[in-house]
């Protein structure tokens, strides 16, 4: 199966942005190669803007930008991002509701060999409870460049949560992305796996072992965290009584929070969670550090059973 | 002609802080007070504004960094006319546009929302920055506290104003020495800000922040520097127009009672 990052599907969106949309202006913090944002600088230089190792600048001058009616994209780890800059986000993007795109890159545990420091477990949660912002995890390359074509057009500060590693690429061409839509990838009536980011091509294989056994699990693509589709979940959730979430982000406000609160208010049925279990990051490699947190196919199998136990 | 108008409507803008914040029994007459020639100099004569057309694109812009100061905008816009004089009546009060801390998307002439130090200042150099990328001629005006430069935001937010060249932006340093827990020299000492802000690449020129022929000078020097931001470092009285309120750092953030809104009024005739 063919794999790219979604942090290299963003750099390329950007590329073909900066040659067709002179209102974009892309800024980055010093890691312009990192998250890819190089890329728009090779094509539109005079749009693009390093505003050195500031995030809190980072963020107040996209701010700045968006008040004279341009289109700024904010990049940096999303460790730095949501953590260090959270502030600014709030009160200078969020709060005045300026149009500034924030897509950070580098976030889970997949970050990797930097370890815990740089993991960013906690920014979903973070994002997800500003008033006024849209919080988008894409699941692969294909709808991570449909996602940053798409939030172009909207207006109002967007949070789009990537990742350094390769994934596979889940998606064709033909797919259409919509704010605030889920995409059902396979339809199944015995459980709901609602996944985002990378662990949505897991939750794929682990239907795929369910299948096996006889399980025929439906696997929700939620890359819209907010707004939230609460009609898609329900309507799954209607169908299969019980759900189990997945997401590379700690289980406290992420993904399977969301979730719980949608599905507790509206259609109680029994929930599992796959998630970072309140812990932090640490260094290894991605694949290895993903055992290691149990952020794993086997793992979405056996809260499936154990879910479906409970129904 | 011109000193004198301006020195007008500074007392004007004066008298409306203390009966906007009589009104609304709380908020900030000291950092208020203190800007209000500044502010006068820059709505009537510095700035190109048309309070008929707030979202004119050719207009300048004025960010109030130190939010907290709201009165103090509030007060020039209606003056000017962005909004009916009556609604400064309605300050801090439960559905009134005039919130504690501006907010952009409710009062018609207010640039950024702000309130939370340094950012401000730094939103201002994003805006300055945008015109530099679009090669367009609008200004960009920020007033600062000098409390506020202890928020580490504002000396990122300088050295990007410096190292893209921004001749387009000016930042105005309202220097009254005081926050709200005493002299600033106490709390944090911010040591020479001239030496400071020099040494951030910027052209700094110090005036007296009450003497408007002084002001203005300022700001047509600063559209004379190509290549660098200018900060003008402004020496000011906190409670300024208003003497029992002058250097006072309680007056940073508590309202005058009828009686005392009365004897300022007297004294700002």
């Amino acid at each position: 199966m063919e794999q790219i990052a979604t942090r290299d599907a963003y750099g390329k969106a950007l590329k073909e942005l900066g040659l067709s949309n002179d209102d974009i202006i892309v800024l980055d913090a010093d890691l312009s190669k990192s998250t890819k944002t190089a890329e728009f600088q090779k094509v539109n230089p005079k749009h693009f803007i390093n505003i050195g190792i500031a995030e809190q600048n980072l963020m107040g001058v996209a701010a700045g930008i968006a008040a004279t009616g341009k289109i700024p994209f904010a990049s940096t780890f999303a460790m730095f991002a949501t953590g260090r800059a959270f502030e600014i986000i709030r009160n200078s993007i969020a709060y005045p509701n300026l149009n500034v795109k924030i897509v950070a890159t580098h976030s889970g545990v997949t970050v990797g060999e930097d370890g815990g420091s740089h993991a960013a477990i906690e920014d979903i949660s973070l994002m997800r409870s500003v008033p006024n912002m849209t919080v988008i995890v894409p699941a692969d390359g294909v709808e991570t460049e449909k996602v940053i074509k798409k939030i172009v057009e909207y207006k109002g500060p967007v949070y789009v949560r990537l990742g350094r590693s390769k994934v596979p690429v889940l998606y064709d061409d033909s797919y259409e992305f919509e704010i605030g839509k889920f995409s059902t990838l396979k339809v199944g009536s015995d459980v709901t796996i609602i996944a985002c980011g990378i662990m949505v091509s897991k939750a794929l294989e682990a239907a795929d072992l369910l299948k096996e056994k006889g399980i025929k699990a439906e696997v929700i693509n939620a890359s819209t965290i907010k707004p939230f589709d609460d009609y898609s979940l329900l309507e799954s959730v209607k169908k299969t009584k019980c759900v189990v979430t997945v997401e590379e982000h700690n289980i406290y406000g992420g993904l399977g929070s969301a979730v719980a609160e949608v599905l507790c208010q509206n259609y109680p049925v029994p929930l599992e969670m796959v998630g970072v279990m309140d812990v932090f990051g640490e260094s290894g490699a991605p694949e290895e550090l993903l055992e290691k947190f149990k952020l794993t196919t086997r793992e979405i199998v056996k809260k499936v059973e154990l879910v479906l136990k409970r129904k | 002609m011109e000193t004198k108008l301006i020195e007008d409507k500074a007392k004007e803008i004066r008298r409306e802080i203390i009966k906007m914040l009589g009104e609304a029994k709380s908020g900030h007459p000291g950092g208020s007070l203190s800007g209000a020639d500044i502010i006068a100099a820059l709505y009537y004569k510095e700035m190109k504004i048309d309070s008929t057309k707030p979202n004119w694109e050719e207009r300048d812009r004025f960010i109030l960094s130190k939010g907290h100061a709201a009165p103090l905008l509030y007060s020039v816009l209606a003056i000017k006319g962005y909004f009916e004089i009556d609604v400064l009546k309605t300050l801090r009060k439960t559905g009134s546009i005039l919130q504690g801390h501006p907010d952009m998307n409710k009062v018609p002439g207010v640039e950024m929302s702000t309130g939370s130090l340094g950012q401000g200042f730094s939103t201002a150099v994003g805006m300055a920055l945008s015109f530099k990328v679009y090669n367009k001629d609008n200004r960009v005006y920020a007033l600062l506290g000098d409390g506020e430069c202890q928020e580490g935001i504002v000396w990122e937010a300088a050295m990007a104003a410096s190292h893209y060249d921004l001749d387009n932006l000016v930042a105005i340093l309202d220097n009254n020495g005081l926050q709200i827990d005493g002299k600033c020299s106490e709390v944090m000492c911010l040591g020479s800000l001239r030496n400071k802000w020099r040494s951030f690449g910027f052209h700094v020129i110090e005036v007296d922040g009450h003497n408007i022929p002084q002001i203005l000078s300022a700001l047509d020097e600063a559209r004379t520097i190509k290549g660098r931001p200018t900060l003008i470092l402004a020496k000011t009285i906190k409670g300024k127009g208003v003497s029992f309120m002058e250097d006072r750092a309680e007056w940073h953030g508590a309202a005058p009672s009828m009686e005392q809104v009365a004897l300022a009024l007297e004294e700002l005739k």
